[in-house]
C-alpha cells in the first residue's frame, strides 16, 4: 500500500510541501487548500497528513471512497455527496475541507511534495 | 461489516417494464426544473387529483417570514385550503409536504426531513407528521418548496414528479402493489434511468391497511447505495395514510437531479461547513459513551427505560418487565447490521435509520421472504413489544415489518393493541367479540393476525383500525365494558394514540403528552428526565417553562426539515461540565449550530432567541387551527386517567410502597388502615387537581386564556393577528379584548384588507351557539369565560363581517351507529370457537416492582 511517509524530526518547516501539493491541485499556493499540513510545536514541527489507513471507506454514505490498485484512499468527486462524514471520522483529521469546496480532499500519495521538500522529510513508501 | 458483502433480499422488480408499459397518462404538465436560491424556489406545486389540475404557487418573503417553511408552510397551505367544517375524508383535505429551507444540505446530521400536513382522520384537526429519506429533498431539488395534493382521484393514480425533465404526470397503475416495500422498489426501479440514478428516486406510498384503519402512515423511500435495496421512513403519526388512500394516490414519485453538496445554494457554505464537521466529529468521539445511536439507535433506550419505571407495560399498567432484556439494545445490536452507514438522508452520521437485514418472514402474503425491515425504533420496541406484554424480538420485527409495509402506524398499533389486550384481561373482550382471536398478553401471533385482518380489511382488524378513541365508544355502546373505565385505561388525547413512555411519576410529561397541538405525540416536549429522575423543574411555574421552551425549540426542526436527534442525543464533551443543568439540556452550542446552519443557507442572520420566535409564531397558529377544527380548548388538553396515576387496584398494590409513600409526603396522609381503593381515590384526586394547576401555568407562559385560547395580544406579538385568525378566537375572547378587535380593525383598514386578501375562505363558521364545554368542566375556574355577546358591531361593516360570532361545535358523535354495526356485523368467529372467559382472566407474568 502507497503512502507518503513522514519524518518530522527532518522538516524545518519550510512548508514547501504545503505550497506544492495546493499549487498542483488547486492552482494556488494557499494552506489551506493543502492536503499536507505543517504545525509548529514546542518540540519542533508536525507534519499532519493522510496515512491511507481506509478507516473512512466505510463511513462513506454513497460509497465514493475506495482503494486503487495502488492501495491509496481516493474520492471519487461525481459520486461525492459532500457531505464530511469521513472528515469528522478521520482518525487523524487528514481528510480536508474548504469553504471554496463543494467536495473535501485528501492526500492521493501522488509524491509531489515529497520531490519538493529540501530537507527529504517525505517520501513515498509501501506498507 | 465486510465492505463487499451482499444482501441477499427477496426481489419485485420482475415484470417492471410491463407493469410500467400499462400506465395510462391521465394527465401532464411541464415545469421549469429548478435549484432552491438560499434555501427556498420560492414556489410550490399545487395538484388537484379531482379536476386533474395542475398549479403552481408563488412564495413570497411574507409567507417565508411568517410560516419559515416545512410544517409552517403546511399549515397554512391546509389553512387556506379546508373550512371549519371539512372532514378528513373531504376531497379539499390537502396533503402537504413541505421540506424546509435547510432540508437538503449534506453536511450537517438530520437535514433531509419533510414535513407532511393534513387533517387527520383520527383527531379531525391538523397533523403534521416528521419524515426521513429523500423525497423532500428531492422535490426541492425538483423546484418545488412544497408538495400539495388535493381532490380525490376515481380509482388508483400515482403522481410523478421529474425534476430533470421538468414534468410532471398523473398516471393509473394498475400492477404495481399497493404494499410499501413492494411498491417502493417497484417503482424506484422504474423510474430511474440507470442502476446509478436509483438514488435520485424516492416514492411516497402507504399500503393495504390504511384504507381500512384510520392510522395509515406513509413511507417515504430511499435507495441505499450499499445494501443495494430500497428502505422505508415513516411519517407515521395521525393517520395521514388512510388520506392518502383516500384520494386513491397508490404512490408519489419524484425523480431528481444527482445530489451535491450546495444544491441549496447557500450564503455561506463555509459556515455549514464548519458546523457539519464539529458535529461529525462529536459523533466519532462520543457516541459509544454516549447513546450508541450508531449501533442501536433509538432502542438504546429501551432498558433505561425499563430500569426507571418508564417503560410501558400492559398498556401502560406498569413500568418495567423482568423480560425486557429480550427487546432492549443487548439484543438490537445483534439484530442491526453493524458498521454501514444507515443515515435517511445523506451526512447523517448519527445514523439511526438501522435494519434488520435478511429477515425472513413467518406470517402473512409475504411469508417466506426475505426482506430489511427498517427498525425496530423504541417507539416500535416498546408499542408492539412490551405495551402488549411481547418480549420476543422477533414478533416485534415481524410487526413492525408489517406496519411499514401496510401503512400502518406503529405507535397508534402498539398503543391499540395494548388496550386491546388490557381489555381482553378484563373480560372486556373476549374470542367471541374478537372473531376468535386471542388477545392475551404476549401474543405475537394474534398481534400479528389483527394486523392482516386490517389489510384484508376484514375482522376485527377493522375495529382495531378506527383507534383508540372509537373503540373505547363501540365497545361500552355494545355493552361489553363500562365507558368510564375504558376511557381510564385508553391511552389517547384528541383521538391519537399516546407514544410510549409512562408519565404517570412525571407531571410534566402529562402535560408535555396532553398539552399538544396535535395529541400525545413526544415529539413536541420529552421532559420525563428533567422533571422525574433529576427533580430539575419542581415549581408548576419550572414545568410551565419547561412546556412552553420546549415545544417551541422542538417546532423549530419541523419547519426547517430538520431531525431533533442530532439536537441532544449527542452533546458537546463538556456540555454538562461548562452549563448549568437546566442550561446544558437545552444543549447551547447545538443550539448555536441551528443559528449557523438557518444564516448559513437562507443569508438571514438569526439569533437563538429568533429560533423560539420563529417557531412560536407556527405554534400559535396552529393552536387556533385546532380551535377553528372545533378542538383546541381545555376540554381536548386533559389526559386519560392512566397516564396520571393507577387506574386499577393490580397497579396500584404493584408499587404500593411508591404510592403510600406520596400519600405522606404529598398530601400528609396515612396510609395505615385505608383500604386500597381508598388511597387510589386519594391519589386520583390529588393528581388531578395537581394537573388542572399545571395547565392553569403552561396556559399563562402560553399567552392563552383560562380555556386555552390564545389571546390577541399573543397573536399580535407573534404577527398572527390575521383577520381569519382573530375571527376564530373571537368568540372566546374578554370583553376588552372584543372592543379592542373592533378598534384595531377598525382603525387600520389598509393593513386588514391586506391581510384579507392574503386568507381564502370567505365564508364565515356556522352560527350554532358553542356549547361550553359542560361534561368536561376544568376543575379550575376559567376565569376569563368564553364572552357570549361577542358579536362586535364595528363601524367598518366590510372587515369585521369576516369575524363569525359563533363556533360551529366539535362533532360529538364520533363513530356513526351504523358504521359501528357494521364493523361488528364483520367480526365472523371462527367456527365452533368457544369463549374462554375464565382464560381471559388467567394471571399473567408479574413485573417487577421498582
Ligand atoms: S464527503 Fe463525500 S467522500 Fe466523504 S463521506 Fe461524504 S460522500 Fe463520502
Ligand atoms: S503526496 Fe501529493 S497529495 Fe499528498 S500531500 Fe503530497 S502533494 Fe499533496
Ligand atoms: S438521526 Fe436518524 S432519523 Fe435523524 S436524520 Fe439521522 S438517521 Fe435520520
Amino acid at each position: 500500500m502507497k503512502y507518503l511517509k513522514t519524518n518530522p524530526s527532518l522538516c524545518k518547516g519550510i512548508k514547501a510541501c504545503e505550497k506544492t501539493c495546493s499549487k498542483a491541485f488547486f492552482k494556488v499556493e494557499d494552506p489551506e487548500k493543502s492536503a499536507i499540513r505543517v504545525k509548529q510545536t514546542d518540540s519542533g514541527f508536525e507534519i499532519n497528513v493522510c496515512n491511507q489507513c481506509g478507516e473512512c471507506i466505510p463511513i462513506c454514505p454513497v460509497k465514493a471512497l475506495s482503494r486503487n490498485k495502488q492501495g491509496v484512499v481516493m474520492l471519487d468527486k461525481k459520486l461525492c455527496v459532500g457531505c464530511l462524514m469521513c472528515v469528522g471520522y478521520c482518525p487523524t483529521l487528514s481528510m480536508r475541507t474548504h469553504p471554496d469546496l463543494r467536495e473535501p480532499f485528501k492526500c492521493v500519495a501522488c509524491g509531489i511534495c515529497a520531490r519538493a521538500c529540501p530537507e527529504k522529510a517525505l517520501e513515498i513508501a509501501e506498507k | 461489516m465486510d465492505e463487499n458483502k451482499v444482501f441477499e433480499y427477496t426481489r419485485y422488480t420482475e415484470g417492471i417494464e410491463t407493469m410500467k408499459a400499462a400506465h395510462k397518462v391521465l394527465a401532464e404538465y411541464a415545469f421549469t426544473p429548478s435549484l432552491p436560491q438560499k434555501g427556498y424556489n420560492n414556489r410550490s406545486l399545487h395538484i388537484d387529483l379531482g379536476t386533474l389540475k395542475f398549479t403552481e404557487k408563488k412564495i413570497g418573503e411574507d409567507m417565508k417570514k411568517t410560516f419559515t417553511g416545512g410544517r409552517g408552510f403546511g399549515l397554512k397551505y391546509l389553512w387556506d385550503a379546508i373550512k371549519p367544517t371539512t372532514r378528513w375524508n373531504d376531497p379539499e383535505n390537502d396533503i402537504i409536504i413541505s421540506p424546509g429551507p435547510i432540508c437538503g444540505i449534506t453536511q450537517y446530521p438530520g437535514a433531509g426531513k419533510s414535513l407532511v400536513v393534513a387533517l387527520s382522520p383520527i383527531t379531525n384537526i391538523p397533523i403534521d407528521s416528521n419524515v426521513g429519506a429523500y423525497f423532500g429533498p428531492l422535490l426541492k431539488f425538483s423546484g418545488f418548496d412544497a408538495l400539495e395534493i388535493q381532490g380525490k382521484a376515481k380509482a388508483d393514480v400515482i403522481v410523478v414528479i421529474d425534476g430533470v425533465k421538468g414534468k410532471v404526470t398523473i398516471e393509473t397503475a394498475p400492477q404495481e402493489s399497493l404494499d410499501s416495500h413492494v411498491a417502493a422498489e417497484q417503482f424506484t426501479h422504474q423510474y430511474a434511468t440507470d442502476e446509478a440514478d436509483l438514488r435520485n428516486v424516492s416514492v411516497v406510498s402507504a399500503g393495504a391497511a390504511a384504507a381500512h384503519s384510520l392510522i395509515g402512515c406513509l413511507n417515504f423511500s430511499y435507495y441505499d447505495v450499499r445494501r443495494k435495496v430500497t428502505r422505508l421512513k415513516q411519517a407515521g403519526r395521525g393517520g395521514i395514510g388512510t388520506v392518502f388512500r383516500d384520494k386513491k394516490i397508490k404512490a408519489l414519485v419524484v425523480h431528481g437531479p444527482q445530489v451535491k453538496g450546495d444544491m441549496n445554494h447557500p450564503a455561506d457554505l463555509g459556515r455549514i461547513q464548519r458546523a457539519g464537521v464539529k458535529l461529525h466529529k462529536e459523533m466519532h468521539d462520543f457516541d459509544d459513551k454516549m447513546c450508541t445511536m450508531r449501533k442501536v439507535g433509538t432502542t438504546n433506550i429501551v432498558s433505561v427505560m425499563d430500569a426507571y419505571d418508564l417503560l410501558p407495560v400492559m398498556n401502560f399498567q406498569y413500568g418495567s418487565h423482568p423480560d425486557t432484556k429480550n427487546i432492549d439494545k443487548t439484543m438490537w445490536v445483534q439484530q442491526f447490521t453493524q458498521g454501514i452507514p444507515d443515515g435517511c438522508w445523506y451526512g447523517c452520521s448519527m445514523a439511526c435509520a438501522h435494519g434488520v437485514d435478511e429477515f425472513a418472514l413467518r406470517t402473512g402474503p409475504y411469508k417466506g421472504h426475505k426482506v430489511i425491515v427498517d427498525g425496530p425504533e423504541y417507539e416500535t420496541a416498546a408499542g408492539c413489544g412490551s405495551n402488549c406484554g411481547i418480549f420476543d424480538p422477533l414478533w416485534v420485527i415481524e410487526c413492525n415489518f408489517y406496519c411499514d409495509t401496510y401503512g400502518i402506524d406503529t405507535i397508534s398499533f402498539g398503543t391499540i393493541t395494548g388496550f386491546i389486550m388490557e381489555c381482553w384481561q378484563r373480560g372486556i373482550l373476549n374470542a367471541e367479540r374478537t372473531g376468535g382471536l386471542d388477545m392475551s398478553w404476549g401474543k405475537g401471533e394474534s398481534q400479528l393476525e389483527l394486523m392482516h385482518q386490517m389489510a384484508r380489511g376484514e375482522g376485527f382488524g377493522l375495529i382495531a383500525g378506527q383507534g383508540v378513541q372509537r373503540m373505547k365508544k363501540i365497545f361500552s355502546d355494545q355493552g361489553w365494558g363500562d365507558y368510564a373505565f375504558l376511557n381510564d385505561i385508553g391511552l389517547e388525547g384528541k383521538g391519537l394514540e399516546q407514544s410510549e413512555y409512562m408519565s404517570k411519576e412525571s407531571l410534566a410529561q402529562q402535560g408535555g403528552y396532553y398539552l399538544t397541538n396535535k395529541g400525545p405525540q413526544h415529539d413536541e416536549a420529552w421532559v420525563i428526565f428533567m422533571d422525574m429522575v433529576n427533580n430539575q423543574i419542581p415549581t408548576f411555574e419550572d414545568k410551565a417553562e419547561a412546556l412552553y421552551y420546549f415545544p417551541m425549540f422542538r417546532t423549530w426542526f419541523g419547519l426547517n426539515g430538520l431531525c431533533k436527534l442530532p439536537w441532544n442525543d449527542i452533546e458537546p464533551g463538556d456540555n454538562r461540565t461548562k452549563n448549568a443543568p437546566m442550561d446544558a439540556a437545552k444543549v447551547p452550542e447545538h443550539v448555536q449550530n441551528y443559528v449557523d446552519l438557518f444564516s448559513g443557507v437562507t443569508g438571514r442572520e438569526i439569533t437563538k432567541e429568533e429560533i423560539i420566535k420563529m417557531s412560536e409564531r407556527v405554534y400559535q397558529f396552529q393552536r387556533v387551527f385546532d380551535l377553528r377544527m372545533g378542538k383546541g380548548t381545555r376540554k381536548y388538553d386533559q389526559p386519560p386517567y392512566r397516564a396520571m396515576g393507577p387506574v386499577t387496584k393490580e397497579e396500584y398494590e404493584s408499587r404500593q410502597e411508591r404510592y403510600d409513600k406520596q400519600l405522606m409526603d404529598w398530601m400528609q396522609i396515612d396510609p395505615a388502615g385505608k383500604s386500597t381503593e381508598e388511597k387510589m381515590a386519594l391519589h386520583r384526586k390529588y393528581r388531578e387537581d395537581r394537573y388542572q394547576k399545571l395547565v392553569d401555568a403552561v396556559y399563562r407562559r402560553r399567552g392563552w386564556t383560562s380555556n386555552g385560547i390564545p389571546t390577541l395580544e399573543t397573536l399580535k406579538r407573534n404577527g398572527i393577528d390575521f383577520p381569519e385568525v382573530v375571527a376564530t378566537v373571537l368568540p372566546h375572547l374578554s370583553e376588552s379584548e372584543v372592543r379592542e378587535v373592533r378598534a384595531a380593525y377598525t382603525v387600520d383598514k389598509k393593513e386588514i384588507k391586506n391581510k384579507i386578501s392574503k386568507t381564502k375562505d370567505k365564508k364565515p363558521a356556522s352560527k350554532k351557539t358553542v356549547k361550553q364545554d359542560k361534561k368536561n368542566k376544568p376543575k379550575i375556574k376559567d376565569k376569563k369565560p368564553a364572552v357570549k355577546k361577542a358579536k362586535p358591531t364595528p363601524k367598518k361593516g366590510k372587515t369585521i363581517k369576516k369575524i363569525p360570532a359563533k363556533k360551529k361545535p366539535a362533532k360529538k358523535v364520533i363513530v356513526k351507529k351504523k358504521t359501528v354495526q357494521k364493523l361488528v356485523k364483520k367480526i365472523k368467529p371462527k367456527a365452533k370457537r368457544t369463549v374462554k372467559k375464565a382464560a381471559a382472566k388467567k394471571p399473567v407474568k408479574k413485573p417487577k416492582k421498582k
